[in-house]
């Protein structure tokens, strides 16, 4: 059981010592850290054999790229075991790999920066990304374009590699556009249904809104420091020692648009639920365990930013706190099990948020709990997508129930999630989600009060929703439809499965209480002063597993004790609005979409009828001219020099004016 | 000021597009054979271009190198000047590679109809006829000789507009030809004033002979406004931009692609050499107005590009709001934005050259150009459509591939001078996806449409037509540094020239 929560923590150093890794210490990769870029190699060139290659490549394809998939993950695992090996603040390195930008003063190149905080992406995503290659191979049997399916897999994990191992913002950016096209193209995998084209597109319109906040944080950046390596940003922002705190806020704010673009945190959430429309693998890959937190890794990333500016840090807990309340509110009305799934991946990652905007104390939990939620999230999806391969591919959750006695691996592996996430010890989102809870009670004023509370709140209406989906899949009457069958998945997806599984039960326990997470990233995210919560952590501990109960209770109740109706009840008006998502699709279509498309249709009509008509009177008036003046033509050799004359005093005149 | 070169490899790529034009309009045979003649010509520039680039230094310190300066009207001042500098120099590779790619995408735009094939000859003469021009005014170092070249290659693009164009080519071709001259006119009265200004002689008309003039102020701005009111017309910047949609959409795509692609190209480019280096207390002058009408061009282009059903027109109004974003690198001032814009040139080239293009090969399949007769083409030509999506997320500057780089460089550079401008101009990042992605989605998801098991995926000829475009989106997205390297040295020099704000070019540079 954790004790007090800086027991993890080296109290000996503070923040400050944080920071003077932030100042970019990194140095030049030697031996095998300097073939780092295999890390990227490998995923791009499985994605260029297979989009270049054609139908040639469609038999064995799918395999190569899930073996490139893995080697990737070899690379990480042998970098992670080099880095062991060294004493913590050797733990950056920094990889020169090309010349990229280079435009008068402004210059960015393709520099991979090797730490402890993103060589944990890198297992991340390299580990869960490989698994999900495996699964999706039974998955997508029977699809015909499986080839191109494989070849944006592996697009974006070469994609999000870039994304979490870059030095700079810039090449950071090409990563994060790159994981914003893979989503595009695997949300609207199967376009040929309308509705799942315009999903992607509504994921990648958000997501832009959200690169707008981040090239302006880039030109800002640039403008004041001179440059977007994180390196340098660090030494500027250092060097203004809590001065102009105007732009700073500017900054954060703009980085923080562009992390709620990417994770889908308030007021640009609206886009996740649609994008379920992708197979169910790439539900489990990228909008749960590794895209949609990155912009969670932005926020660690540019620590020092907000460090500087406590407004702009103030508001990312404040956006994460409404974000996992809205997440936790909107997944308890679904029925859908890939959707309440994707409400539960917005309001995690609020948690997470919430974390990172309660500065360093927040952070290396927002990491940890974003590593636990990778394995349990996915591992779920997972299990979703296996529950839908055996149920004909229905979603609706009210045509399952009963499924444990059928589908024992997926029963028992989607169980290990379900109690990962509501929090129950051992499992491994107790171990995470406790201590962002205590780390929000931290504090003075009405913060940890408020930010406490939300966390807390959020903690028992996890426990409800989830449990809710946990019986209403797998316990109670069978409620099928005729034509169903349900079966086991094959072990090609079934496998995963349990590894994920292992690591949703176990990994918590390894990590969390021994503090070895913590003191792994403690060179980037820095070591935190003791803080005390307003509450003893022990009572928060508690009464969180309380509300956990209660809410799981409830749920039991409702949906096992009771029977579940076919059709959803009419519920109240809370009810209504959660199943609409809390109207954000409704508030999105009023204040942007109808006046947009006003605004389009106006300036369409108004250019064709206003400026060119306004060309083209121009034009009429001179025709107009043009005909009486022929009359002048009268063949009169008087009149011709008459106006030859009024010419040359006409330019004689100009000529004047201008001497 | 200009290195001359012992081989005039300038003329060469003015001459042999000229002659080669000439002998596919006239030779005698059938019309396949004159339009392998045109293509195997178009490479045989491009590959003489490629050995001149090589001869190119980009450490020399000459403004203008490859020159070369014989006496054409002396009594008036007037030579046959040529020279390029960076910029100058990729705008010509630019043009010299597209050409080859239009001529082949312009296969079967034109077929013979039993005239012995004349007409064919007389297109592919007309296309061909266009590398002349672009090589001169790209490279001409005599403002009165570029002057000529930028009224007479009004004519080729007429008629290739009149002739080959869609139902309302005679409007959109006579519409062009006006806004044209208009804007031609009043640069010649402003080209015959400055030499008044100048020193005079026999070289009077020479860039470097009119360069750091001392003008009165007043002059200085009606001289500045007489050149810059053509190139906004040219580049064309709102409000004086309605004539690109009806040219665009009523001429075929190799002649919009080189139209658009190429030619406007003078606009933004005249503003460097003519508007910058010549009349720097002009420009600082009118700066703030130039500013916000390209902002306003950026916003309203994609807006407009939003609202379109046309096809092509859609591609124009992209362009209007690219030329925007030209505009504003050029007039910010610093070496980042303008060294992005210069770059946006060249990247704008390639990825109109790919909408247009790629466009057109599934708009000739079925036979339409308005975007709600479409549906489902990714299940009837999966290739075109992939090719499709690459050029649109190069236009929608997705990193990663080429127009991202120097999108974000003029950004990233004018936001220290017009913070405000920038980053409304960077609203386009969304809008720019909306009329990409939209357009996408209406043409090429759905269910697969009935009845269309006729039509085949591109061809041979069409893939060989999309290679080298996917190819340059990517290479220089990735990696752009062969153009930023002459680029950058070019930009320098020019911006060495704009004293007039000192202020401006420090900013920029901090480090």
């Amino acid at each position: 059981m954790p004790t007090a929560l800086p027991s993890l923590l080296s109290s000996a150093s503070t923040y400050a010592a944080g920071l003077a890794t932030h100042d970019g210490e990194a140095h030049a990769a030697t031996g095998f850290a300097s073939y780092a870029w295999l890390l990227i190699a490998f995923p791009l060139l499985g994605t260029a054999v297979l989009l270049l290659g054609g139908r040639r490549t469609d038999r064995w394809g799918p395999v190569a790229a899930t073996l490139l998939s893995w080697a990737s993950f070899v690379v990480g695992l042998i970098l992670f075991f080099v880095m062991f090996g060294q004493p913590s603040e050797d733990r950056a390195w920094s990889v020169h790999v090309y010349e990229w930008v280079t435009g008068g003063s402004f210059t960015a190149d393709v520099n991979l920066l090797v730490d402890p905080l993103s060589l944990a992406f890198v297992l991340l995503i390299t580990f869960v990304g490989s698994l999900i290659h495996v699964y999706s191979i039974g998955y997508m049997k029977h699809d015909p374009d499986r080839r191109r399916f494989f070849a944006y897999l592996n697009f974006f994990v070469a994609s999000m590699l870039l994304l979490v191992l870059a030095d700079n913002y810039l090449a950071l950016y090409m990563g994060w556009e790159g994981v914003g096209l893979a989503s595009w193209l695997l949300i609207g995998f199967w376009n040929m249904n309308p509705a799942y084209a315009t999903a992607a597109n509504k994921a990648f319109f958000a997501n832009r809104v959200g690169d707008f906040g981040l090239s302006v944080a880039m030109f800002i950046m640039f403008f004041h420091f001179g440059s977007v390596n994180f390196a340098d940003v660090n030494v500027g922002v250092a060097g203004l020692q809590g001065a102009n705190q105007g732009f700073m806020t500017a900054m954060g704010l703009m980085l923080l648009l562009a992390a709620c673009g990417k994770s889908a945190q308030f007021p640009l959430q609206s886009w996740l639920g649609d994008a379920m429309a992708g197979p169910t693998p790439v539900s489990a890959l990228i909008h749960a365990a590794t895209m949609v937190t990155a912009g969670v890794y932005l926020i660690v990333r540019s620590g020092t930013i907000f460090e500087a500016s406590p407004t702009a840090q103030l508001i990312v807990a404040i956006v994460g706190a409404i974000t996992l309340l809205f997440g936790a509110i909107v997944g308890c009305a679904k029925d859908d099990i890939k959707k309440a799934l994707a409400a539960s991946t917005m309001s995690q990652i609020g948690y997470m948020m919430l974390a990172a905007g309660l500065g360093p104390i927040g952070y290396a939990f927002a990491i940890f709990h974003l590593i636990t939620h990778g394995f349990f999230k996915a591992g779920m999806f997972l299990g979703s997508g296996s529950v839908m391969h055996a149920m004909n591919d229905q979603v609706d959750m009210r045509r399952f129930g009963g499924l444990a006695t059928v589908m024992k691996i997926t029963w028992l592996t989607f169980g290990a999630g379900w109690l990962a996430i509501i929090g129950i010890p051992p499992f491994a989102g107790f171990w995470s989600k406790d201590k962002i809870i205590e780390s929000a009670f931290v504090g003075e004023g009405w913060r940890p009060w408020v930010f406490g509370l939300a966390a807390l709140i959020g903690a028992g209406i996890t426990a409800f929703y989830m449990t809710r989906l946990f019986f209403m899949t797998f316990h109670g009457k069978r409620r099928w439809t005729e034509d169903v069958h349900p079966h086991e998945s094959p072990a090609t997806m079934t496998i995963p499965m349990i590894v994920l599984a292992i690591g949703s039960a176990f990994m918590g326990l390894i990590l969390g209480p021994t503090g070895a997470f913590s003191t792994w990233l403690e060179p980037v995210t820095g070591a935190v002063e003791e803080h005390h919560p307003v509450i003893p952590v022990p009572v928060i501990i508690a009464v969180t597993l309380v509300f956990v109960l209660v809410g799981g209770g409830l749920a039991w109740m409702r949906y096992l004790r009771d029977d579940v109706p076919l059709t959803a009840p009419a519920g109240n008006q809370l009810t209504k609005a959660a199943r609409l998502d809390l109207y954000q699709d409704h508030v999105n279509e009023a204040l942007l979409m109808r006046p947009g498309i006003h605004l389009t249709r106006s300036l369409v009509f108004a250019d064709g009828e206003g400026i060119d008509g306004a060309a083209g009177g121009l034009a009429a008036f001179i025709g107009g001219w043009a005909a009486r003046m022929r009359k002048v033509q009268n063949g009169f050799v008087r009149s011709y020099a008459l106006t030859m004359l009024a010419g040359i005093v006409a330019i004689l005149g100009a000529l004047w004016v201008i001497q | 000021m200009s290195q001359m070169s012992s081989v005039p490899w300038l003329t060469l790529l003015i001459v042999i597009p000229a002659v080669g034009s000439l002998l596919v309009a006239v030779l005698p045979g059938p019309a396949e054979q004159a339009k392998r003649l045109a293509f195997g010509v178009s490479l045989v520039t491009l590959a003489v271009g490629i050995v001149a680039a090589t001869q190119f230094d980009r450490s020399s310190p000459a403004q203008f190198q490859l020159a070369e300066q014989h006496a054409w009207i002396p009594q008036f001042g007037v030579n046959y000047a040529l020279g390029v500098d960076g910029i100058a120099l990729i705008l010509i590779l630019m043009s010299l590679v597209l050409t080859p790619v239009c001529l082949l995408a312009a296969w079967h735009d034109v077929e013979d109809e039993g005239d012995g094939g004349r007409r064919v000859k007389a297109y592919y003469g007309l296309l061909l006829s266009l590398v002349p021009f672009m090589v001169g005014v790209f490279s001409a170092t005599d403002v009165f000789l570029f002057y000529i070249l930028f009224e007479a290659m009004l004519v080729p693009i007429y008629f290739l507009i009149g002739r080959f164009g869609g139902p309302r080519r005679q409007y959109a071709s006579m519409k062009f030809l006006l806004f044209g001259l208009a804007g031609g006119l009043v640069m010649l009265v402003a080209v015959i004033a400055l030499y008044l200004q100048g020193p005079g002689g026999t070289d009077g008309f020479l860039i470097s002979k009119l360069t750091g003039l001392s003008i009165d102020p007043t002059t200085e701005r009606l001289l500045w406004l007489g050149f810059f009111v053509a190139f906004a017309i040219k580049a064309p910047m709102v409000p004086v931009h309605t004539w690109l949609p009806d040219a665009a959409t009523e001429a075929t795509p190799a002649t919009a692609t080189l139209l658009v692609g190429v030619l406007d190209k003078v606009g933004t480019f005249g503003m460097i050499r003519f508007c910058l280096q010549l009349f720097p207390e002009a420009n600082a002058w009118a700066t703030p107005v130039v500013v916000v009408l390209a902002v306003i061009s950026v916003i309203y282009g994609a807006l407009l590009a939003i609202g379109q059903t046309d096809m092509m027109r859609l591609i124009a109004f992209t362009s209007i709001s690219h030329f925007g974003f030209i505009v504003l690198g050029i007039f910010a001032l610093t070496n980042t934005s303008t060294a992005g814009a210069a770059l946006y040139m060249l990247n704008h080239g390639f990825a109109t050259a790919g909408l247009f293009l790629f466009a057109a090969m599934f708009i000739k399949r079925r036979g339409s150009k308005r975007i709600p007769d479409f549906g489902g083409w990714q299940r009837v030509t999966p290739g075109i459509a992939g090719a499709f999506l690459v050029a649109g997320l190069s236009t929608l500057a997705l990193p990663g591939l080429s127009s991202f780089v120097s999108e974000f460089l003029v950004m990233v550079g004018a936001f220290g001078v017009f913070p405000a401008g920038t980053v409304i101009a960077c609203l386009v990042i969304i809008l720019a996806s909306m009329y990409i992605l939209l357009w996408y989605k209406r043409v090429m998801t759905g269910p697969k449409p009935e009845g269309l098991s006729h039509i085949k995926d591109w061809s041979v000829r069409e893939k060989w037509v999309a290679a080298p475009l996917i190819g340059f989106f990517v290479v220089f997205g990735l990696f752009p540094k062969p153009a930023l390297d002459v680029i950058n040295p070019a930009v320098d020099k020019t911006l060495s020239y704009v004293q007039a704000n000192p202020a401006t070019l420090a900013e920029g540079s901090t480090k």
